[in-house]
């Protein structure tokens, strides 16, 4: 039924129709080969980023002067914010792993409009090349902080202004990709897959499609106005022409605030697949684990002021915000709870993607229940703007969605790309990023609640220990970096063939798919009769449910 | 969980969808709306603090130019409709006709727009001038407000123009005709928002003074 002449039932790295080469990828319109390109261009943004955490650990080893000057080092805390925010986790599963297994596991050929997709994929890549670029070009690289705040983004002769176009040309690219998945969740399921059949994965990126749409367009006018106030001194932000900062910081969180859900919701999604599959059982709970996603999803653009607790508001709404916050809390832990359950009493199979996930698990409950600390008015003062907070959100972003990222690579990559990582080096890399990701991050905990003041660039010399071990743990941490990540590029060129559809043994339909899988995805229209996992133990329920639907 | 059938699967990139491509239009609208949303939370804010600044500086602007405006853009919203209508009815000719009619309009408002803006400019009155920092913060912001909205609301107008234009060419060559119009519609949908947003623009700022 192909269009072309070329055979379409080849695997899509092999497919030769249209274009070659080099362009058959960065100009194709399929979503499995857009993923890849997302896959690539975020893993060099990523490098760069981590290079930057590496050096600004490095300065803080010792006080006072270590290796750059303060200027440098404002610079470089604010671009790895940048790039590990705007480049690698709010891009890093939707994009990658949303756009290779979104139309797979709804049982579609493709998502609904394939050429908006690559549009997307462009406009990151411009973003991103932006933000670097403004690193070099003269007059600066910009040193405000990933949050441009006002009035001292308005100052600051630094290139503020491509890094806040970079930020807003990636929120289009990110508004695009949201708006796309909504369409393909809602036009493009097979047969038989209804809402409720949905893979937990997929309700996870659905949420997610949903803020990107609605909260990602305030972000884009509040940068944009920033960006007039530097150009034009139209005075909406800037205390001295009349404006109010805070006005400011409310319009930032009013994104930001659901961006960290954007970070976090699809990385929950991917645990929800891999616990089942690995615990050889149907998923405890699973509409509550759905709903709690759209939960999460409500609620979280609800709280966006607890990050402004010390900034000035009416005690009335300092404490609904800290409600809400405690709110949020709820959807998230009935996940935390039903991953475990699903566990209990499981036939577990223990494979390097389970390490990683438990990993998540552990590691975003640190940093979930810190982020109740936070949420509490009283100790939200005394902590405020310490590295309490930069161990919270690195634990919830890092431990959690960058872990969330690792165990999608771990349990995808061989059917992305049919060929099979060595497990033992993998769980190798595994225990040394777990051990290193402690360590560095750990030690902030404790000085931050002495008293670190975040960002700085000096500290005082009772600081120093914390420092110390802390800088330690981003070496043994970037060590299981580079273990992984070699090992995963080793398997490209000599890992094991995999041509096995099911390597795991899921029940979802990227299973279902020849590995890897064909230009289309299928071979032929698939249909769906039961829910994602109903797992072999349970035949006599999936009978109960193939006899409902027949009723 | 899952089986197939005998069918092969389509080619996605032929797959045609009116009713996924609308409901993909409605949802890029509303970001649209939203990122304007953000820019009248903004106005709302600062007319609440400035009340009586907002409504001086509300006096200076010339009300004629924006009745003027409003007419020019509502008439255009019925224009496009019109050339849908004549598409959906077969009859391309009537269908390219109405929108280089709205096409005519939409430069018109940019026309008009542009005389407005110069006849503030000669007065001194632009972000950052002298004239407009020596007055109150209240009438800072509402002139900063005045040229950012009703900046960004010109540069929706010049898309409009841009996308109708497209869709023109697309008619003359049949891509857009009787079967197949849901572009054009779309386009349509982004012009009624051009227009909604000015309706809003104008009370506001024009109005209520």
């Amino acid at each position: 039924m192909a269009s072309s002449t070329a055979n379409v039932n080849v695997s899509f790295f092999d497919y030769q129709g249209g274009r070659k080469g080099i362009l058959g990828w960065i100009l194709s319109v399929d979503h499995k080969r857009i993923g890849i390109l997302y896959l690539i261009s975020m893993m060099i943004f990523f490098a760069v980023g981590v290079t930057f955490g590496f050096l600004m650990r490095l300065e803080l080893i010792a006080p006072d002067r270590t290796i750059m000057d303060p200027q440098t080092y404002n610079s470089i805390f604010t671009l790895h914010g940048v790039i590990m925010i705007f480049l690698f986790i709010i891009p890093g599963l939707p994009a990658v792993f949303g756009n290779f297994f979104l139309p797979i596991m709804i049982g579609a050929a493709d998502v609904a409009f394939p050429r908006l997709n690559l549009l997307s994929w462009w406009l990151f890549v411009i973003g991103g090349l932006l933000a670097i670029t403004s690193i070099i070009m003269p007059g600066g690289a910009p040193d405000t902080g990933w949050t441009f705040y006002i009035p001292y983004s308005v100052r600051t002769s630094t290139n503020v202004i491509p890094a806040l176009m970079a930020a807003f040309i990636l929120g289009f690219s990110s508004i695009l990709t949201g708006l796309n998945f909504v369409v393909t969740v809602h036009r493009l399921r097979a047969k038989g897959m209804t809402f409720f059949r949905l893979p937990l994965f997929i309700w996870a990126l659905y949420s997610t499609a949903w803020i990107q749409v609605l909260a990602t367009p305030i972000i884009g006018i509040t940068l944009l106005l920033v960006t007039f106030e530097r150009l034009f001194s139209v005075g909406i932000f800037d205390p001295s022409l009349g404006g109010d900062p805070v006005l400011y910081q409310h319009l930032f969180w009013i994104y930001s605030h659901p961006a960290v859900y954007i970070m976090i919701i699809p990385a929950m999604g991917v645990i929800s697949e891999v616990i089942p599959v690995f615990a050889r059982r149907t998923i405890f709970g699973y509409k509550f684990i759905a709903f709690s996603s759209v939960g999460i999803a409500l609620f979280g653009s609800l709280v966006w002021a607890h990050h402004m607790f010390t900034v000035g508001m009416s005690g009335v709404a300092m404490i609904v915000f800290s409600v809400l916050t405690f709110l949020v809390a709820i959807p998230s832990a009935v996940k935390v709870f039903n991953w475990v359950s699903t566990l209990y009493k499981g036939s577990i199979v223990v494979e390097p993607p389970l390490y990683y996930a438990l990993a998540f698990i552990f590691l975003f409950s640190i940093g979930g229940f810190t982020g109740l600390i936070q949420g509490a008015l009283s100790v939200n003062l005394h902590i405020h703007d310490t590295s309490f907070i930069v161990a919270h959100f690195h634990y919830v972003m890092f431990g959690g969605t960058g872990f969330g990222i690792f165990t999608a690579m771990h349990y995808w990559w061989p059917k992305m790309f049919g060929r099979m990582y060595n497990k033992k080096v993998s769980i190798v890399g595994f225990w040394t990023l777990f051990v290193g990701f402690n360590v560095l991050y750990f030690p902030m905990f404790v000085m931050g609640w002495l008293g670190m003041p975040r960002r700085y660039y000096d500290y005082l010399p009772e600081y120093h220990i914390y420092h110390l071990i802390s800088t330690i743990g981003s070496w043994i941490l970037i060590i299981g970096l580079l273990i992984m990540f070699i090992n995963l590029l080793k398997a490209l060129k000599s890992g094991e063939k995999v041509t096995k559809e099911n390597y795991w043994g899921g029940e979802t339909l990227e299973w279902k798919c020849p590995t890897p899988p064909y230009v289309f995805n299928f071979e032929f229209t698939p249909e769906v009769h039961a829910g994602p996992y109903e797992y072999k133990q349970n035949d006599e329920s999936e009978k109960k449910v193939e006899e409902e639907v027949v009723q | 969980m899952s089986s197939t059938t005998a069918t092969p699967i389509a080619d996605p990139h032929l797959h045609r969808d009116d009713e996924g491509s609308r409901l993909g239009m409605w949802l890029f609208l509303f970001t649209e709306l939203i990122l304007f949303g953000g820019m009248f939370l903004v106005f709302a804010v600062y007319k609440f603090i400035h009340y009586e600044e907002f409504h001086a500086a509300a006096r200076e602007l010339n009300s004629m130019f924006g009745a003027l405006n409003t007419i020019i853009l509502l008439t255009s919203s019925l224009t496009i409709v019109l050339s849908i209508v004549a598409i959906q009815k077969g009859q391309k000719l009537l269908s390219i006709f109405f929108q280089i009619i709205t096409i005519f309009f939409a430069l018109g408002f940019m026309v008009n727009k542009y005389f407005e803006w110069s006849a503030k400019f000669s007065h001194g009155i632009y972000p950052g001038s002298e004239t407009l920092l020596e007055k109150s913060s209240g009438e800072i912001l509402f002139f900063g407000l005045y040229y950012v909205m009703t900046g960004l609301h010109g540069l929706h107008v010049v898309i409009g123009v841009l996308l109708i234009g497209y869709m023109t060419y697309e008619t003359i060559k049949n891509k857009v005709n009787s079967d197949k119009y849901v572009r054009l519609e779309s386009a349509g949908l982004y012009w009624h928002l051009v227009d909604i947003i000015w309706i809003f623009l104008f009370p506001l700022f024009y109005l209520i003074a």
